[in-house]
């Protein structure tokens, strides 16, 4: 008995320690079929290598990370953090993870791998401080994608050129709308979906610069031409389906499949749910820039970052090195339906829309999403949310502009 | 010795009683100060700030003004006023149905009581899908031809967008602009959601079963002999209900009310799958604010705020209540 104590004893904590250095957490919320997928081939290239590390998916469903974030939110203040988690790149990942001191500082490891020479210097800025970089860049999603049923829109003789303005969208719509059909498709039970059309239109209204200039402060939410966007905004409502409250995003890709409603301004995770579903480019579906937003790229790009006193950081940096990595990043965005975040991958690999993005990616006006809160801090992206929510049916732009200017004086941007 | 055991035996309830009065003190009490001052703070990033806000109470003054938190209040009184009169018109209905003797009784107590088994989320979800405009209940109405029917007369399909739908009726703003000038800049319409009907029902449809069991618990403590001599007295069955039975089964009325009534006012999970804040927030309720705001917009002393005045709304229907009954139980 004496000798079984401290042989239990040790037993107990071996196996304690053996857990303590074989797993790796990884926490995100990507859980629908494309997004699981692609996660999926990051985890297969680990487990090439390290086959020993079993992998801990954290992954909570809800776009935008909705309900993941709240989740994770509670384990960074808890103390308990997953050893890395995604995030979005500028005011997120800086604000929230950064600041408050949950993200540990990367910059060797972007030396080590020579990633300061792939990744865009103006994305690592946005990711940065004090020089060093805080999250590892895997894909770049283009938000500001009009996305429409190609062979719909031809039984009704409608042909779309390279782009398209607020006004002949407006005048298809009309034709559409007449024919009994909703002109525009929408899945907004999660109000983030809505918003996205909203910054898209805010985006076409004031062009690149100004949008830049709503996030420094040198354009004002009440700005007569935030107005404007507004009242596009507010016709663009009347051309939803009626459905979309109670359809989450992905549910409205069915219907625009479907063809029982025909344009959705909608970030290119779109086509990875229609990849997925088999469709091929410029046949079953195609696409143009937002409405005047022809020469910007509203910018969601995802990466993922290293934990302050990560329970296993040697394996989460090994984890970190595969997702840095070139095959990897290819392999990764064909499941996911965007592009690299480096900008060495092999464009042959990637179809028609993806090589579009790409041109769009290395020409047009890099800008920051306020929707996946890269643009504006959580609270002002939860104002916008709720500013929406009531837009939506009341329509009233100047409450919505007030809104807006309050949030954003609360939140300390905006003058 | 003799005298410290009898001093200790003197003092033996206080100390049974002193670990749960710790833990109440502690996990109760100190949360709820806790909370409040944390409402009171600068606390609105996921940094820690701990600090007061200057003015006091600005948190609470921000947080009546957001056209969202008065839509909350609102949705609250009106949920609250529906649900409560459907879970105990139809809970009361079926008690007295099933207080007859008939064969099929038990089946049916135990086939009403069912839905109060299933969680709140079940419910929620499951209701979703039948109240979906497009692919929901609606599709019986097609299915029956009451829509062929009332085109036939000229009227428009009937096809009600339940949750999705955003209108307000019954609005008071105007009356209330009337009465107070300052009711004029309200935002939002006072009225009631036509959207929050169809969560009242879902609502209805899981606790109606346990009213009915409320009541037909007080209806079996009802002598055979009150019936007989009410009808001695020449009273029909209706008047028989109207007059004597309702008002003696007054004890369960009031007690299942405040029961439903704290039911009501912290309802969070059951929305949050039907329906979620709803169209222009015609169906967010409190507990939907503090979650999103403590947890996405991270402005803990917001959500903290609300959280407050939701324990006064609590405290406002149970301490009249509490109050009540300790008084009745000393006379």
């Amino acid at each position: 008995m004496k000798r079984l104590l401290p042989a239990l004893f040790a037993l107990l904590f071996s196996s304690c320690a053996s857990e303590k250095t074989a797993t790796v957490e990884v926490f995100s919320w990507w859980t629908s079929g494309s997004e699981a997928a692609a996660l999926q081939t990051v985890f297969d290239a680990f487990r090439a290598e390290f086959p020993d590390v079993p992998i801990v998916d954290a992954s909570i469903a809800g776009g935008g990370g909705s309900a993941a974030r709240p989740v994770l939110q509670t384990r960074l203040v808890g103390g308990n953090p997953p050893d890395t988690w995604q995030t979005h790149h500028g005011a997120e990942v800086m604000g929230q993870y950064v600041e408050p001191g949950f993200a540990a500082p990367l910059h060797e490891l972007y030396v080590e791998q020579g990633w300061y020479d792939v990744f865009p210097e103006a994305i690592v800025e946005t990711v940065s401080k004090d020089g060093a970089p805080y999250m590892v860049l895997l894909n770049l999603h283009r938000s500001n994608t009009l996305w429409f049923n190609k062979p719909l829109l031809e039984r009704y003789g409608i042909e779309i050129e390279e782009s398209l303005s607020h006004e002949e969208l407006f005048g298809i719509a009309g034709r559409l709308a007449e024919a009994g059909l909703s002109p525009l498709c929408m899945g907004d039970s999660g109000i983030w979906a809505n918003g996205i059309m909203f910054e898209n239109t805010l985006l076409g209204v004031l062009g690149a610069e100004r949008y830049l200039g709503l996030w420094d402060g040198s354009v004002r939410f009440d700005d007569p031409v935030v107005l404007e966007a507004a009242a596009t905004y507010s016709r663009l409502l009347d051309y939803l389906n009626t459905d979309h409250a109670a359809l989450s995003w992905d549910q409205a890709v069915d219907k625009l499949v479907e063809g029982s409603c025909a344009f959705y301004s909608m970030g290119d995770w779109v086509y990875g749910e229609l990849a997925q579903a088999g469709l091929v480019d410029n046949v079953d579906f195609g696409w143009v820039a937002h409405p005047g937003t022809e020469n910007a790229f509203l910018m969601v790009t995802d990466g993922f970052t290293l934990a302050r006193n990560a329970p296993h950081r040697e394996e989460t940096l090994n984890m970190l090195r595969i997702i840095g990595r070139r095959q990897v990043q290819e392999d990764f965005n064909l499941k996911k339906g965007a592009i690299c975040a480096r900008t060495d991958c092999d464009r042959s690999r990637f179809g028609a829309y993806l090589n579009w993005s790409m041109d769009s990616y290395a020409t047009d006006t890099l800008v920051p999403t306020v929707v996946h809160g890269s643009a504006a801090p959580a609270d002002f992206q939860q104002a916008l949310n709720d500013a929406l929510t009531v837009f939506v049916v009341d329509r009233n732009a100047t409450s919505l502009a007030r809104a807006l200017t309050e949030a954003a004086a609360m939140s300390g941007f905006g003058g | 010795m003799q005298r410290l055991s009898a001093a200790l035996r003197s003092r033996e309830p206080l100390l049974v009683l002193l670990p749960s009065l710790v833990a109440t003190a502690i996990f109760v009490y100190g949360f709820i100060g806790t909370s409040f001052y944390f409402s009171l703070s600068n606390w609105r990033t996921l940094a820690v700030d701990l600090s007061l806000r200057e003015p006091l109470f600005q948190t609470y003054v921000d947080m009546f003004r957001m056209p969202r938190f008065q839509a909350d209040l609102r949705n609250t009184v009106v949920f609250t006023v529906l649900f409560i009169a459907m879970a105990m018109g139809l809970g009361l209905a079926l008690a007295i149905l099933l207080d007859r003797k008939f064969r099929a009784r038990n089946f049916f107590r135990s086939a009403f009581l069912f839905p109060y088994a299933l969680s709140f989320i079940v419910t929620g979800v499951v209701w979703r899908w039948l109240f979906n405009p497009e692919t929901g209940i609606n599709l019986i109405f097609d299915l029956l031809d009451v829509n062929a029917a009332l085109e036939v007369a000229g009227m428009a399909p009937l096809a009600p967008g339940w949750t999705t739908d955003p209108s307000v009726v019954l609005s008071v703003n105007q009356v209330l602009a009337a009465a107070w000038p300052a009711g004029a800049e309200f935002q939002i319409e006072w009225g009631v959601p036509v959207a929050l009907v169809p969560v009242a029902i879902a609502a209805t449809w899981q606790l109606s079963g346990f009213v009915m069991a409320m009541y037909l618990g007080g209806l079996a403590g009802i002598g055979q002999e009150v019936r007989e001599a009410a009808r001695m007295d020449g009273a029909g069955e209706a008047r028989l209900y109207r007059s004597v039975i309702i008002p003696m089964l007054w004890p369960i009325t009031a007690s299942t009310a405040i029961i439903l009534l704290h039911v009501s006012l912290k309802i969070f999970d059951l929305v949050f799958a039907l329906s979620g804040p709803g169209p222009g927030f015609a169906t967010d309720v409190p507990a939907i604010f503090v979650f999103e705001m403590m947890f996405r917009a991270a402005r803990y002393n917001l959500g903290a705020a609300a959280s407050v005045v939701m324990l006064l709304l609590s405290c406002l229907v149970v301490v009249p209540y509490l109050a009540r009954t300790l008084r009745r139980r000393e006379q």
